[in-house]
């Protein structure tokens, strides 16, 4: 059974004007022990995403449709009280940064107690100190370390902090929020390893939201693509990084450079995301997409299926007919409006 | 433009060159500590951020400082922008010892060395239209046709059409338009020596690659001087020439990009390339986790500072000795180790 099961899910934001769409029509499982990657710029929905599975929307966000089940259970029939019995025992998150997650005026171990106690009552203080000084040995921090107020940690260490309470109840779905984002490479590759250690040592399923696609590509089984509210290209992490069918994944892939690879050409996607109180009717990328035709600008494209790969384009099935050749060329993209609008004069004047 | 041309002979110098170059901050205390530490006639601590950092820069050369949070990247930028004072050091500027300049020198250089910092939303001010930000640096170095340089540089950074972005305040703007009007505002001077600090690392993935080719753009149709500083060593190969890898204050390697990075040789060089995670499942990354955190700036360690998290640790000699910089015999390249793995070829940097 999947642990998470998520069906044509909307979540809008009210604004002075109409509801931004914020996620729209969004479908996915995560299975146990499985990680899901979702990727994509901000604005996308991903944060919204998250946040709508354990229950933290702001005030002026809503579920419009669509239900989120957890274990057999439809989270958003459930009342506030219900949902927080969940929340940390059975989901909890790491959230982006963790100086604003952890309260500054108690210590590190009263945080974690206090989600202990909360949710397992009868738990002993010694019992949860047991538990505390376990996950600080996991996460690599010193378990005397845990009476530190969060300002007297470093970056690295209020994430690993963070991390540790999080885990702490060993629940069955983990949100982390750019898990790495605030921190320098060396921290995020210990940290992206001791998750990936704890994880498997307590059989977690976890839903990892990143910008970072190189993140993905290392820790995650399958991966989604958003764009604008809605998912882009879904598929297991070799097939959306070896094999993409969607010009928005291609063009990611090809947008940041690669240690790997020397003089690489990078793929520059020019303009902006559309307006989410307005989405345009078809394609939601078509109008920063070099390949995109009148059907794409007017009707939005049904998903198309290859093995295990579920992509939203229109040109999906004629993908090796030169398609993926043509989007995967930086020359093609310096090919779109935006670009040479920017480009023209810039010449001109040069 | 490219070789030496100027009549003066000023170009037999690189366009930058930094000695030894040391910042050190004091460490905050209260006055009653204050007071009491100078009653027992002990020393006030210091943090080390910078200490003995030497290298060149050629004129239309991009060189990549790179290394951890808080190993004096940042600071070794902003103190060759004279943004702080070095404690000790030189920086000649086309041969000019900076420390020892006159107030009108000093402004000449200030005209020629601008800098890009990390976050856009920070380094505009909210109140000034964009027009305003371009204008200012404009007008403190008295320089004339005001407009017509701040349509060129905006148009440059691919702000079109120029005109309408004048009256917009930073607010208004994305962060990659507003990180454009950073770029912009460097420009407008026609500097010739420029340090970027995580110049990418606020923007949005798809923004990225479009403000790194007009950074690229920059270097080549200015012929500028650039100095990145990052923790990103895959965004430093792409546009470096040359990479200097900072520990602790200190350069522990450098050298061009490619030898660097296709064959690290000091062992924290090749910790930080591991380090970095690659956009493709296939690659199995070799994984070395590097111990423990960055060790005291304060109460620097002994010897090579990196000795308590070295893998490759051989002995007392590096507890004791702090390694220099230099060529090594073992390479036949021009990159510049410290460390005691390798033999000196007794021609100090």
């Amino acid at each position: 059974m999947s642990v998470l099961d998520v069906s044509d899910l909307e979540v809008y934001y009210e604004t002075e004007t109409a509801p931004a769409q914020a996620v729209d029509g969004v479908s996915f499982t995560i299975e146990e022990g499985e990680n899901l990657g979702i990727v994509g710029e901000s604005g996308c929905g991903k944060t919204t995403l998250a946040k709508a599975i354990i229950g933290i929307l702001p005030d002026e966000g809503y579920v419009n449709n669509g239900s989120i089940e957890f274990e057999g259970e439809d989270l958003t029939e459930m009342s506030d009280a219900e949902r927080r019995r969940h929340k940390w025992e059975e989901i909890s998150m790491i959230a982006q940064s963790a100086m604003n997650a952890l309260d500054p005026v108690y210590t590190i171990r009263e945080q974690i107690v206090e989600a202990i106690e909360t949710h397992r009552p009868g738990t002993g203080r010694t019992e949860a100190n047991e538990i505390v000084a376990e996950m600080f040995d996991l996460v690599g921090l010193d378990p005397e370390r845990a009476d530190d107020y969060p300002h007297q940690f470093s970056g690295g260490m209020r994430q690993r902090a963070m991390i540790a309470m999080a885990l702490a109840l060993e629940p069955s779905l983990v949100l982390a929020d750019e898990p790495t984002t605030a921190l320098d490479v060396i921290m995020q590759d210990q940290i992206l390893k001791r998750i990936g250690e704890i994880q498997s040592d307590i059989n977690s399923s976890m839903m990892v939201i990143t910008h970072d696609v190189s993140v993905v590509a290392e820790t995650c089984d399958r991966v989604i693509v958003m764009y604008a509210g809605k998912i882009a290209e879904e598929g297991p992490v070799e097939e959306i990084f070896g094999n993409p069918y969607h010009p928005y994944t291609i063009g990611l892939k090809r947008a940041f450079p690669n240690i790997r690879e020397s003089d690489q050409d990078l793929l520059s996607i020019a303009g902006y995301p559309p307006e989410l109180t307005d989405p345009p009717s078809g394609c939601r990328f078509a109008e920063r997409c070099p390949m995109a035709t009148t059907e794409c600008r007017t009707t939005e494209p049904e998903p198309h299926h290859q093995g295990d790969l579920r992509t939203y384009c229109h040109y999906a099935d004629e993908i090796d007919d030169g398609f993926r050749s043509r989007a995967d060329d930086p020359e093609t993209w310096r090919d779109t409006e935006a670009a040479r609008s920017a480009r023209t004069a810039a010449e001109v004047n040069d | 433009m490219s070789d030496a041309e100027s009549p003066d002979g000023a170009d037999e110098n690189p366009l930058l060159r930094v000695e030894g170059l040391q910042k050190h901050f004091q460490v905050d205390e209260g006055l009653i500590s204050s007071l009491l530490r100078a009653t027992m006639g002990k020393e006030a601590d210091y943090v080390h951020a910078v200490d003995g950092v030497s290298f060149e820069l050629e004129r239309g050369e991009t060189l990549g400082l790179a290394g951890e949070s808080g190993c004096g990247k940042t600071t070794t930028g902003m103190s060759l922008v004279k943004l702080h004072e070095p404690t000790d050091g030189r920086i000649e500027f086309r041969g000019m010892d900076l420390t020892e300049s006159n107030d009108e020198e000093l402004d000449e250089f200030r005209r020629n060395a601008q800098m890009i910092f990390q976050d856009p939303f920070e380094s505009l001010n909210p109140r000034m239209t964009v027009y305003d930000t371009l204008a200012e640096p404009l007008r403190i170095h008295d320089i004339e046709n005001e407009t017509a340089r701040i349509r060129r540089a905006l148009e440059f950074a691919e702000l079109q059409p120029p005109d309408q972005y004048f009256d917009q305040y930073p607010h208004e703007l994305s962060g990659g338009q507003r990180q454009r009007v950073a770029i912009a505002r460097a420009l407008v001077l026609d500097p010739d020596f420029v340090v970027a600090d995580e110049p990418v690392s606020m923007l949005d993935v798809s923004l990225r690659a479009g403000v790194l080719s007009l950074m690229e753009r920059m270097t080549e149709e200015f012929n500028l001087s650039v100095v990145y500083i990052s923790h990103d060593l895959s965004l430093l190969r792409h546009m470096c020439d040359r990479l200097a890898i900072m520990y602790m204050g200190e350069i522990v390697e450098k050298g061009a990009t490619e030898d660097i990075i296709e064959n690290p040789q000091h062992p924290y060089t090749r910790s930080l390339i591991n380090a970095v995670p690659v956009p493709d499942p296939d690659v199995g990354r070799e994984r070395v986790e590097l111990a423990g955190e960055v060790g005291d700036a304060i109460d620097v360690p002994s010897g090579c500072r990196f000795h308590g998290r070295c893998s490759e640790y051989i002995g007392d000699i590096c507890e004791t000795e702090s390694p220099s910089l230099e060529r090594k015999a073992e390479f036949d390249d021009d990159r510049e180790v410290a460390c005691h793995l390798y033999d000196s070829c007794g021609e100090r940097s």
